[in-house]
């Protein structure tokens, strides 16, 4: 793997300690090279992934086993907004479990985006448990191309 | 039928970080899983988003079962990230089984990223009592 520098080589200060401030921002640093883009600490389920290309943004998640009735999606301005629930049954009596690391519920999550949103050509579609929801942004959000009149 | 009716509470994607090294590149996640046994059988059910059915592998040899799902980034070419919460990466897993299984019984099914094993144990020989002989 290449490796690229990030940071100069640093060396310690007189005393021997190294500089909090300072390794906090080393850190933040590496964090915008290993992750593009804005990262922040998912608070909320599920965890999503936002990617843009030209005209449109596509938001993506985990959901699997989620059946496609119990997702809800809503669209208004700039925000999208994922309701639904993922049941998790039962196995009945007479069973024992070893391990229990899946979990059920209810879950709501918003993502506020940085354009407004066509909310009638959002579509979205759930295929081996990843909900994409691709999102075009209104037409007075797009690039637009202005030409400069000569005369 | 009970479901369990609480918010689900985000967990971050179990990193694998072992001392083998990969030879593909990209992160490697454990999958959730729920285990739980039967008199008969023993059932896995774990969450692999993103795997297709026909690319997971199940393998078992020596008590060892393995389970095994590729993923592939969705993202196309043009698009750039503007919010990354997660990962994508393959899933790994490896399980001992202290139980014997009938490996042709073995029966697998991935549906909208989640795998259920079933992995029905051998009948155990019955016990034979042997009758010391006096003599």
């Amino acid at each position: 793997m290449f490796i690229r520098r990030v940071w100069p080589a640093r060396s310690f200060s007189r005393a021997g300690w190294l500089d909090p401030l300072q390794l906090r921002r080393d850190m933040d640093r590496l964090f915008d090279v290993l992750w593009p883009g804005e990262t922040g600490a998912p608070g909320v389920f599920p965890a999503m992934n936002v990617t843009r290309d030209g005209d449109r943004y596509y938001v993506r998640a985990e959901l699997p086993g989620v059946q496609t009735a119990d997702i809800q999606i809503a669209v208004e301005r700039n925000k999208l907004t994922v309701t639904g629930k993922r049941e998790i049954h039962e196995e009945g009596n007479g069973v024992s479990y070893h391990r229990r690391e899946r979990s059920g519920g209810t879950f709501s999550r918003s993502l506020t985006l940085p354009d407004e949103l066509n909310a009638a050509a959002v579509e979205a579609s759930y295929k081996d448990g990843v909900l994409t929801i691709v999102l075009p942004k209104a037409e007075a959000a797009k690039a637009r191309e202005i030409k400069v009149k000569a005369g | 039928m009970a479901t369990r009716e609480q918010e689900i509470q985000i967990a971050e994607k179990r990193e694998l970080t072992t001392g083998t090294e990969q030879l593909h590149e990209g992160p490697v996640f454990q999958p959730a899983v729920d285990i739980f046994e039967k008199p008969d059988s023993i059932t896995i059910v774990a969450d692999m988003p993103g795997v297709k059915p026909d690319e997971l592998t199940i393998d078992l040899r020596n008590d060892v079962l393995t389970i095994r799902g590729p993923v592939q980034s969705p993202e196309g070419e043009p698009e750039t990230a503007v919010l990354r919460e997660f990962s994508w990466g393959n899933f790994f897993r490896q399980f001992t089984l202290a139980e014997t299984i009938d490996q042709a019984k073995i029966e697998a099914r991935l549906s909208d990223g989640v795998l259920r094993l079933e992995l029905p144990k051998v009948e155990k020989a019955k016990p034979r009592q042997i009758v010391v002989k006096t003599a």
